[in-house]
C-alpha cells in the first residue's frame, strides 16, 4: 500500500468531498506527488527537520522504567524533543514546505490539544507564511497557553462555536474556510485523516519517525522491535511509527482513549468501539449513534478526542496487522505520574496512553524482549489538567 | 420518466423555469415545516428541497448548520423524517428532493435507505460530500428507483462537467459562489460565465440549477438570465421561518414565495 492512487485503503480512505474542493485537492495530490521524489524538495526537508526540528530524535532506553516493571525493556522514541515539544512539526514543515513551492500565500490549519496549531504556527513563521487557526471553543480554554503561544508566533487563532466546540467541529470550520477561499488557501491538516491525499501525504511526513526506529534498534541489538507501541487520535504518530515496521515481525500495537470506559459513552475509541461511516473526507470506522450522526467523545488528552481515525488504521485493524487496545482516564493519569518519577520525563497526555499499554505488555514480557513506545510530545501543556485530576480525585 | 425529468418538461412547454426550495425538515419543528410547505405550494414552487439534518455539516453556512442543530435537538430522526414526507406527498405531486450527508445513507446502508426514501415519497438525492469518484455504490442503489442531482462548481474543468453532467439525472446543481450554503454575496462574473460554459456542454441534456447564496427575486432574475433553467433558494426561507410568528409562517412563506417565482415566468 505504498501510494493508492484511489486513495484506498482497502475499503476504507477515499475522497467524500464537496466539488468545490476538487480542483484544490487534484492540485495537492499532483504537487505532492511531483515534490515528494524531488531531490532539492527532500534537501530542504531534511534541513529543516534537522536542523531546526532536532532530528533525529533519541530513542531512549528507559531503566528505571524497565527495571521497576521487572519485564520486557522499554525503549521511547522521543518525539516529545523535537522543536515544539510533539511528533506533529514532522508533518508542518513537510506540508508548508510544499505549500511555498505550491506558491500558497494563505494556511490554515484545525487543531486539538493545540500542538498541531503550534506547529502550523512555527513552520509558516519559520517559512515565511500567514497562517490562520481554527481551534474548537472547549480547546481553547483547556489549552489556553497554547492559544497564546499561536499569538506570538503570528497566527490566528479562531475559536469554533459550532457542534460539540472540539477537533470535529475545528476540521468541519477548516473545510469550510478551504471551500470559501480554495483558490488562495492551503489546508494543512494535522493528522492522517481526511479525503486523499492527506493520510497517505500526513504518514509520508510521519514516517521518518518508523524509519529512525529501525535502524536505531538495529543499532542497539541488531533487530527490529519485539513490540511497536502509539497513541493513536486521529493516528499520525501511530502510522508514522507504524508503516515503516508492517512488514517486520514486530507486533503492532495502537492505543486509543477509554475516557471513562469503553462501556460508557465517555470515550474517543474509535477503533474499539465505532463503526463504519463517512467524515471529513473519508471512509472509516467513527463514533456514531444508530442514525449515523457523530457523537460526542471525551478523553483526558484534548489531542485524543476525535470520533474518526484515520483510514489506514480502519484498514490494518480490519487485516489484523494491527491490534488496536485503549487506555481509560485513570489509567493514563497512573501511567504519566510512573515515567515522570522513574524516568522525569513528563509525556502528553497522549503519549501517556502508550505508556500505559507498554506497562501491561512489558508485564508480560521477557527481558530478553524489546519494546518500542513512541513519545509523542511532552506533558508541559497538560500540567494544569494533571493538578486538576489529582484535586478532584484525591489520589498519590 | 421520473417525477424531476416531468417538472421540467411541463415547465418548458409552459415557456417557465423551476424556482426550487429548500428547507430544513423539523425546523424549528414538525408543524412549522408542514406550514411551510404549504405556503411554498401555495407560492407556486416547482420543486422542494427536503433536509435531513447532519450533526456535521460542513458544506453548510451559519443559517443552515443552526437549522440543522435545533432540528436534531427536537428529535428528527428519520423515521420520523419519512412519516412527514409522507405527510407531504399526501398533499402534493410536486417533486420531493432529500438533502443531507453522505454518512445518512452509508450507515443505513445505500439501497435501505433510498429504497424508504422512495416508498415514503422521495424523488431524488443531493449529497453535498458525494463525489463522483465515490458514487459507484450510490448510483447502483439509486438506479431507476430516485434522481441523483450532483454538485458542480464554477472552478470545474470542461471534462469533469461532462463526467457530472453524465453521472447525474433530474438535474445539475451548480454552487453558485467558492463558500458554504447561506452567504450572501454580489452575483460574481465567474458564476454567470460558469452558467454559459455548462449549458453549452450539456447540450440540454439536463436541466442546470443554481444554487447557494440565491436569496432575493433579483438574484432569480439575473441566473435565470445568464440561462440557468432553475434557482435553488434555501437559506433565505429558513431566516423568513426564523423570524416569523408561527401562525403566520404558511402565508409569509407563500408570498415570498410568489415574488421568487414570479421571476421565473418567461413573457
Ligand atoms: C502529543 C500528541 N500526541 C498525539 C496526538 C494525537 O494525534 P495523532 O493521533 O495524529 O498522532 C496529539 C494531537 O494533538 C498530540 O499533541
Amino acid at each position: 500500500m505504498r501510494y493508492p492512487k484511489d486513495g484506498r485503503f482497502g475499503e476504507f480512505g477515499g475522497k467524500y468531498i464537496p466539488e468545490t474542493l476538487v480542483p484544490a485537492i487534484e492540485e495537492l495530490e499532483e504537487n505532492y506527488l511531483k515534490f515528494k521524489n524531488e531531490k532539492n524538495f527532500k534537501k530542504e526537508l531534511d534541513y529543516y527537520l534537522k536542523q531546526y526540528a532536532g532530528r533525529p530524535t533519541p530513542l531512549y532506553y528507559a531503566n528505571n522504567l524497565s527495571e521497576k516493571i521487572g519485564g520486557a525493556k522499554i525503549y521511547l522514541k522521543r518525539e516529545d524533543l523535537l522543536h515544539g515539544g510533539a511528533h506533529k512539526i514532522n508533518n508542518t514543515l513537510g506540508q508548508a514546505l510544499l505549500a511555498k513551492k505550491m506558491k500558497k500565500k494563505r494556511i490554515i490549519a484545525e487543531t486539538g490539544a493545540g500542538q498541531h496549531g503550534v506547529a502550523t504556527a512555527m513552520a509558516c513563521a519559520v517559512l515565511g507564511m500567514n497562517s490562520e487557526v481554527y481551534m474548537g471553543y472547549k480547546d481553547t480554554i483547556r489549552q489556553k497557553l497554547n492559544v497564546f503561544r499561536m499569538n506570538l508566533l503570528g497566527s490566528k487563532v479562531h475559536p469554533v462555536k459550532s457542534g460539540s466546540k472540539t477537533l470535529k467541529d475545528a476540521i468541519n470550520e477548516a473545510i469550510r474556510d478551504w471551500i470559501t477561499n480554495v483558490e488562495t488557501t492551503y489546508y494543512l491538516l494535522g493528522s492522517a485523516v481526511g479525503p486523499h491525499p492527506y493520510p497517505v501525504m500526513v504518514r509520508d511526513f510521519q514516517s521518518v519517525i518508523g524509519e529512525e526506529i529501525k535502524s536505531q534498534m538495529k543499532k542497539v541489538n541488531n533487530k527490529t522491535p519485539d513490540s511497536v507501541i502509539a497513541c493513536v487520535g486521529g493516528g499520525s504518530n501511530a502510522i508514522g511509527t507504524f508503516y515503516p515496521l508492517v512488514d517486520t515481525n514486530a507486533e503492532i500495537i495502537g492505543v486509543e482513549a477509554a475516557g471513562h470506559g469503553l462501556k460508557t459513552k465517555l470515550h474517543s475509541a474509535t477503533l474499539s468501539a465505532g463503526s463504519k461511516g463517512v467524515l471529513h473526507g473519508m471512509m472509516t470506522y467513527l463514533l456514531q449513534n444508530e442514525e449515523g450522526q457523530i457523537t460526542e467523545t471525551h478523553s483526558i488528552s484534548a489531542g485524543l478526542d476525535y470520533p474518526g481515525v484515520g483510514p489506514e488504521h480502519a484498514y490494518l485493524k480490519d487485516t489484523k496487522r494491527v491490534k488496536y487496545h485503549s487506555a481509560t482516564d485513570t489509567e493514563v493519569i497512573d501511567a504519566f505520574l510512573l515515567l515522570t518519577r522513574t524516568e522525569g520525563i513528563i509525556p502528553a497526555l497522549e503519549s501517556a496512553h502508550a505508556i500505559a499499554e507498554a506497562v501491561k505488555v512489558a508485564r508480560k514480557g521477557k527481558k530478553s524482549e524489546s519494546i518500542v513506545v513512541t513519545l509523542s510530545g511532552r506533558g508541559d501543556k497538560d500540567v494544569e489538567e494533571v493538578q486538576n485530576y489529582l484535586n478532584k480525585n484525591v489520589k498519590n | 420518466m421520473s417525477r424531476i425529468n416531468e417538472k421540467f418538461s411541463e415547465l418548458n412547454s409552459k415557456n417557465q423555469k423551476a424556482l426550487i426550495a429548500y428547507i430544513m425538515v423539523g425546523f424549528p419543528n414538525e408543524k412549522a415545516t408542514m406550514s411551510t410547505v404549504r405556503g411554498l405550494i401555495k407560492g407556486g414552487v416547482d420543486i422542494i428541497e427536503l433536509g435531513f439534518p447532519f450533526s456535521d455539516p460542513l458544506a453548510d453556512g451559519p443559517v443552515i448548520q443552526n437549522a440543522s442543530t435545533v432540528s436534531l435537538e427536537r428529535g428528527t430522526k428519520i423515521e420520523k423524517f419519512f412519516s412527514i414526507v409522507k405527510k407531504i406527498r399526501k398533499q402534493t405531486d410536486i417533486p420531493l428532493v432529500l438533502m443531507t450527508y453522505t454518512n445518512i445513507l452509508y450507515h443505513k446502508g445505500y439501497s435501505k435507505f433510498i429504497t424508504d426514501a422512495k416508498k415514503a415519497g422521495i424523488d431524488g438525492f443531493i449529497l453535498p460530500d458525494m463525489s463522483i469518484e465515490e458514487s459507484k455504490e450510490y448510483l447502483k442503489a439509486a438506479k431507476d428507483i430516485t434522481d441523483t442531482i450532483f454538485l458542480i462548481s464554477p472552478n470545474a474543468s470542461n471534462t469533469r462537467i461532462t463526467r457530472i453532467a453524465k453521472t447525474s439525472s433530474g438535474f445539475l446543481y451548480l454552487v453558485a459562489v467558492y463558500g458554504t450554503t447561506g452567504v450572501k454575496t454580489r452575483i460574481k462574473n465567474y458564476t454567470i460565465k460558469a452558467i454559459k460554459q455548462i449549458k453549452k456542454q450539456i447540450k440540454g441534456t439536463i436541466p442546470l440549477g443554481v444554487g447557494f447564496g440565491v436569496s432575493t427575486p433579483e438574484d432569480v432574475k439575473k441566473y435565470i438570465k445568464a440561462g440557468a433553467d432553475a434557482v435553488i433558494v434555501g437559506s433565505a426561507f429558513l431566516k423568513l421561518i426564523e423570524k416569523t410568528p408561527e401562525s403566520q409562517i404558511e402565508s409569509k412563506i407563500a408570498s415570498f414565495t410568489k415574488l421568487l417565482k414570479k421571476q421565473t415566468i418567461q413573457k
